[in-house]
């Protein structure tokens, strides 16, 4: 099947609203549009960050996800204490491919998984008097981290327990920074607000530690904001940044420090990647220390140029032929990919689904190699995202918010993508229809996908999904012919 | 601009403490200070004298109309009654189901997040549920919010025993943050000798009784009215002594962490002034039939 028209996507999502319930249709066409780039806003057609509707499958995590998960995890020398019952603390663990340089349990600490391991008697009596002593464990078994984390699981906003107090304390007795983050899983519909809850965090309990105490740095220090170095994405992000003159103070918080945390005021510029979980932070340290921030894209060689060359117009001349000399450099490479791709992937349609970043960012990535994207939506995207959303998609392009799996798998049926690129949640059932896939929140054990480096890697990812012989071998269900009932001989 | 100060009203349930606060509050606002209340309790009683209504739109139930906290707006939740004072209520579930304590944390992070402690603002009070039943409802005095606190209290043993079971909790946050007891605020049961009392009381647990409120009937005509006394009749003796709890609070600088006694000790003082009887310990565990039979020997 060809690229729907407009009419044909409005058809198609109406038909699926079509099975829902009067209000849970209601609810739901909100979240659905056709792309029309004219749109200065996406408020009028598409509403965002609302809580799921009950009874479907939605793929969103909670407020302590987006804190542990997302933002705090990756910082390499924070002890996370996932403070509350061991099950959000353990299958939380390790599941994000956050790449980090150091020595686990040593010096690094992503790997490990800390737990106030909380019982029936924390419960009725209060976990206060528990933390403290876990924070002095933790303390005791790994004298070299930097800082400790408090992430809040439900009970503890429940009981009410004052974990600042207890931070303010035990810091003082170590004299490390520990931080106290209230992301309970309950606040909020989304992730989203969990990012939101540990960027006020860092706000509150960290950024300002070396305030007046920060030498003035060069004129061309820079900071990664966003960038989770999911199989090194950051690393690959990094050294074209240096390699243009910049020097880059920080990493948020892929393979990231307290001290880089602490160091960012002293930066001339923000970059944000991922806008979504990070934008919270660099619009503060605009406010506080007058730091522009810049939105970037490192995905795809078109995306890398113009994002190359949109930091380096921040910056002198050094820079700015930095930024050339760089891009010179790297075409040629870039080059050869696309001309040993792209006749493999030319015309094949892609439909996306991820978090908060990725369904518009890659977009152009994939337009490098000659694909398409006729769908995308996000799970804990909000109105801004959108509006940047409608501009980097083609007209007519489906856009779904908090797609329900339903939506997902039925859209998939009718477009009948080449690919679909999601996580870990959608990935089985489109295998079993038949659907070449790729998770698009851990690169499926693949990676980085960031930088010139990456784009290499993205470009071959997607080849040997979207051409591997294996879908050959079977039929999706609504590609066999009827089967023709057996004639039962007399 | 004035330091603004926090303070909260504890005290055993029933005791008066919503009545006090705001009549309290509205003694404060006709004598030109900007004030809030900021009620704690799922009864949501702690605004109507002030904002003559049954009772106001809370916060957590707007919450759970609009689909979260999220989506409310300040204007939503805040309202001005008599004297310019503004009014809000946590709000909370029905007896007996979910989370009471969950919504005073929620509305009190709401109200910061919004900015309702604005800057001309000189007082907020926080009138919080008879006893403190888990952490939620010490929301009120963590640190950064409430550095003060009145327990109100009168001449009965329950309402002392209450008064004294708050001084220990204030004890374990006034160790942890710079959360302090202000006084005991005395309202009136006309028990015997409860001035006496309630003095004996404070001076045990290391503070004052920082005024001594008489029973007036007043108070119950003004809120049949849904009113303050100060707003229905301004004229009232006890307008007066609403007023000078006011000044007294205004100009308060003991603020202390208790002592809180020890049970023995408590009972000593409500046996001195003769509100519990002398404990005969030789009656303890023994049956009618005992009794009757050593009456009998006897």
């Amino acid at each position: 099947m060809g690229l729907l028209n407009r009419e044909e996507a409005e058809a198609l999502i109406q038909e699926v609203l079509e099975v829902y319930p009067e209000k849970a249709k209601k609810d739901r066409a909100k979240h659905l549009m056709v792309n029309d780039k004219q749109l200065e806003s996406a408020k009028k057609c598409i509403t965002s960050n609302r809580k799921s509707v009950p009874g479907v499958m939605t793929q969103r995590g909670c407020a302590y996800a987006g804190a542990k998960g997302v933002v705090w995890g990756p910082f390499k020398d924070i002890i996370d204490i996932s403070h509350g019952p061991i099950g959000c603390g353990q299958y939380s663990r390790g599941g994000r491919r956050n790449y980090y340089s150091g020595i686990a349990g040593v010096d690094s600490f992503c790997d490990l998984m800390f737990s106030s391991d909380f019982q029936e008697k924390d419960i009725v009596f209060g976990g206060d008097k528990k933390l403290a002593k876990l924070i002095d464990e933790v303390e005791s078994l790994f004298p070299l981290s930097k800082a400790i984390s408090v992430q809040s699981e439900c009970p503890i906003g429940l009981i009410g327990d004052d974990i600042e107090a207890v931070a303010k304390k035990k810091a003082a007795e170590i004299g490390k920074t520990i931080v106290p983050v209230r992301c309970e899983g309950f606040r909020g519909v989304s992730q989203s607000l969990g990012h939101h809850i540990s960027n006020d965090a860092i706000r509150d309990w960290v950024i300002s530690n070396r305030d007046g105490k920060l030498d003035a740095g060069t004129p061309y220090d820079v900071a990664i904001l966003g960038d989770y170095n999911i199989g090194g994405d950051a690393w690959a992000s990094r050294i074209l940044l240096e390699e243009m003159g910049l020097n880059v103070v920080a990493q948020w918080s892929g393979d990231g420090t307290i001290a880089e945390i602490e160091n960012t005021p002293k930066a001339k510029l923000n970059l944000l990647h991922c806008y979504r979980s990070m934008n919270y932070i660099a619009r503060h340290m605009e406010e506080k220390y007058g730091i522009p921030w810049l939105e970037y894209n490192f995905f795809g060689p078109t995306k890398i140029a113009e994002s190359l060359r949109e930091i380096a117009s921040h910056f002198d001349d050094t820079i700015k032929e930095g930024a050339e000399r760089v891009i010179a450099k790297y075409q040629p490479a870039m080059d050869a990919i696309i001309a040993k791709f792209k006749p493999r992937l030319q015309g094949k349609k892609v439909m996306l689904y991820v978090g908060g970043l990725r369904p518009r960012h890659t977009v152009g990535a994939y337009e490098d190699l000659g694909m398409e994207v006729v769908g995308a939506g996000y799970e804990f995207a909000h109105n801004d995202d959108y509006d940047r959303t409608i501009k980097e998609l083609k007209d007519a392009t489906l856009i779904y918010d908090d797609a329900t799996g339903y939506e997902l798998e039925e859209f998939v049926r009718q477009v009948k993508p080449d690919l679909v690129g999601s996580g870990i949640k959608e990935k089985y059932a489109f295998h079993k229809m038949g659907v070449p896939f790729r998770q698009m929140h851990s690169w499926d054990y693949s990676g980085p996908y960031h930088g010139y480096d990456g784009f290499a890697v993205f470009a071959r990812d997607m080849d040997m999904t979207v051409n591997n012989p294996c879908w050959s071998m079977f039929k999706a269900p609504w590609q066999k012919p009827a089967e023709q009932p057996e004639v039962q001989a007399a | 601009m004035a330091k603004l100060r926090q303070a909260a009203i504890y005290g055993k349930g029933g005791i008066g403490k919503s009545t006090t606060t705001q009549n309290l509050v509205a003694a404060l606002a006709e004598a030109g200070q900007k004030v809030m209340i900021v009620g704690c309790d799922p009864k949501a009683d702690s605004t109507r004298l002030i904002l003559h209504s049954k009772a106001q739109n809370t916060v957590m139930h707007l919450a759970a109309e609009a689909g979260s906290v999220e989506d409310l707006e300040l204007e939503d939740v805040l309202a001005v009654g008599y004297g310019g004072i503004k009014c809000v209520e946590s709000g909370g579930p029905e007896p007996g189901v979910g989370c009471a304590g969950r919504g005073v944390i929620t509305a009190i992070n709401f109200l910061e997040e919004e900015g309702a402690y604005d800057e001309d603002l000189n007082f907020v009070f926080y009138d919080v549920l008879g006893d403190v039943v888990c952490g939620g409802f010490a929301m009120p005095i963590r640190e950064n919010k409430a550095q003060e606190i009145y327990i109100v209290v009168s001449g009965e043993m329950m309402a002392m025993y209450a008064a004294n079971n708050i001084a220990k909790g204030i004890v374990k946050y006034a160790n942890s943050g710079s959360v302090r007891l202000a006084g005991l605020i005395c309202n009136s049961r006309k028990t015997d000798r409860e001035d006496e009392l309630i003095e004996a009381l404070a001076a045990k647990l290391g503070t004052q009784m920082i005024h001594f409120v008489p029973r007036d009937n007043v108070v119950q005509h003004a809120e049949i009215r849904r009113m303050t006394v100060i707003e229905y009749d301004p004229t009232a003796q006890q307008a007066d002594e609403y007023r000078a709890l006011a000044r007294k609070i205004v100009d308060n600088k003991k603020f202390v962490i208790p002592t809180p006694l020890e049970m023995e000790e408590l009972e000593e003082l409500l046996m001195e002034f003769g509100i519990m009887d002398v404990e005969d310990t030789s009656i303890i565990g023994k049956t009618a039939a005992e009794l009757a039979a050593e009456a009998v020997a006897a």
